[in-house]
């Protein structure tokens, strides 16, 4: 697996807004980065302004470590999804603190997926040559 | 006013054809519904005072009015949601006329949403203005860019921990497809469908989501009239009245790409709703007589179940495998074939049929029918004859 996947040429650019930014900009820079709030350091996904326990504006990047578990994963495959040359494994990765996301794992066949199954990040280009985290299975050498 | 005299009530049910390519306009459409139901009710379009739909829907107040000649409204509203707010409608209704702000209440969907729109099919950009991002930006660049991929990712924890197989969602389409079959308005009329078929069509999104799992796009358009059972009891229908409509959402959760909080193997918003409704109606939903549950995919029929009390946690596949759901079972599931089966007018369809099943004039008609429960997921009613 390269560090950067290249598998999907046309995958479609991230949708940048302006409280999301934060998480396809940290992409860009190869890291996971959620948000955590400046003033109780609760964490929070998707992102947005204000957080929702001490309802402070403050806000601070946060670097996750990568590595989680797939807690539900399909293959949309008809109609094919845009910008995808083969049926994508799309998976609910979730991560430390209990943040969740949409995400895709390549380097396992569908016949490889597993509820449960350790995950580490990655990283695919976009048709518009944006960056955005995708996650490959963790074999738990490195 | 009585408390009796106050309640809101159904009083009027329109509806075209169900189609995949319906030839006319979709403000055509509303307003072709719209009239139905009211002429229905025995009224005419100048009682009407409130207007309802919700979003996707391309017709406005002020389209209907011009086509009806409708001269004054005080009440219109429109709510977020797309489908899950087909039952949401009943909760507005209701508190609108009881309260008087309106006396009047038609509530309408109409839309070619097969032959213009085709939501089945991918998106990948949203509208700039969008005034939120919620599944778009965080599932379009990877894929997940359909109704069924949403579903299919959000339903995988519960169907894997109780372990659903594909041939136990079979069922729920095939019990669909069977009520259809018998019904002259559905677009899958005198067409059933067998376990085998259901197995052998195509996956739409694999390892959960075969063709058959997944409800119809379809043009049409359908209308209700809701007003209060001391004007409904001078009209032309049994009312149906709505003895409970509850809605409820919950924190950091989306509607249909909801993956983000809380336990996935369980429906926690419907099981919210289920609480509020058997206080406010004063039954439950198991113990109503026909039970019209929001369809878009067959996971969603289970979920439901289980959420709604129907039955417990992982039991809906035994549930159904057990045949409480057909027209001579316990609580029988949506004899118009419901959204795989009749149409997909967004959950609005169902509402008509337990209309229907009220007054006894249903296609398939449940024999010493009382009550019956609608629900879209955050949202549920229940109505009484």
């Amino acid at each position: 697996m390269p560090d950067i996947s290249d598998r999907n040429p046309d995958r479609p650019d991230p949708i940048m807004t302006t409280d999301g930014a934060v998480f396809w900009k940290g992409a860009e820079q190869h890291k996971l980065v959620v948000q955590k709030c400046g003033d109780c350091g609760a964490f929070r996904h998707p992102p947005r302004a204000m957080c929702p326990h001490c309802h402070s504006l403050d806000v601070v990047e946060h670097e996750l470590s990568g590595t989680g578990s797939v807690i539900s994963w399909v293959q949309p495959v008809h109609p094919p999804a845009i910008g995808f040359t083969e049926p994508p494994i799309v998976a609910v990765v979730e991560l430390e603190h209990g943040i969740r996301l949409v995400s895709n794992v390549e380097g396992a066949e569908a016949s490889d997926m597993r509820f449960g199954m350790a995950v580490k990040a990655a990283y695919a280009k976009t048709a518009g040559g944006k960056t955005v985290p995708i996650f490959v299975p963790d074999e738990g050498d490195d | 006013m009585s408390a009796t005299e106050r309640q809101a009530a159904i009083v009027g049910i329109g509806q075209t054809e169900f189609s995949r390519n319906s030839g006319r306009s979709e403000q055509q459409l509303a307003a072709e519904a719209v009239l139905a139901a009211v002429r229905d009710a025995g009224l005419s379009p100048s009682d009407i005072d409130g207007m309802l739909t919700f979003t996707l829907d391309p017709s406005d107040e002020v389209d209907i009015m011009r086509n009806l000649g409708v001269k004054e409204i005080k009440y219109s509203q429109r709510l977020p949601q797309g489908g899950a707010a087909s039952v949401t409608t009943l909760v507005h209704a209701k508190n609108a006329v009881e309260s008087g702000m309106c006396d009047v209440m038609v509530i309408w969907r109409a839309m070619n949403e097969r032959s213009n729109y085709r939501f089945g099919q991918p998106m990948v950009t949203i509208d700039p203005y969008a005034k939120s991002s919620t599944f778009v930006e965080w599932c379009l660049p990877f894929g997940a860019q359909t109704p069924a991929t949403w579903e299919a990712l959000s339903s995988g924890p519960y169907l894997h921990r109780y372990g659903v197989t594909s041939e136990d969602l079979g069922r729920v389409s095939v019990l669909m497809r069977k009520h259809a079959a018998t019904n002259p308005a559905a677009w899958f009329y005198e067409k059933p469908i067998t376990l085998e078929e259901h197995q052998a069509s195509r996956w739409i999104v694999a390892p959960w989501l075969h063709l058959l799992d997944c409800c119809q796009e379809s043009d049409g358009g359908v209308a209700l009239v809701v007003t209060r059972m001391d004007k409904a009891k001078d009209l032309a229908q049994k009312p149906a009245r709505i003895i409970g409509a509850e809605y409820a959402f919950l924190y950091n959760h989306e509607i249909i790409s909801d993956f983000y909080q809380g336990d996935l193997t369980r429906l926690e918003v419907s099981e919210r709703v289920t609480e509020r409704l058997t206080r406010s109606a004063g039954i439950a939903p198991c113990e109503t007589d026909v039970a019209m549950i929001y369809d878009n995919f067959t996971p969603q029929i289970m979920r439901q179940l289980e959420a709604f009390g129907f039955c417990g946690p992982g039991e809906a596949k035994d549930y159904i495998a057990d045949g409480n759901m057909e027209l001579n079972g316990k609580t029988p599931l949506s004899p118009n074939g419901g959204l795989m089966g009749e149409a997909y007018i967004h959950g609005m369809n169902n509402i008509t049929e337990a209309v229907r099943q009220i007054r006894g004039t249903a296609a398939n008609q449940v024999a010493n029918l009382e009550t019956a429960f609608c629900c879209s997921g955050v949202s549920a009613a229940i109505l009484a004859q």
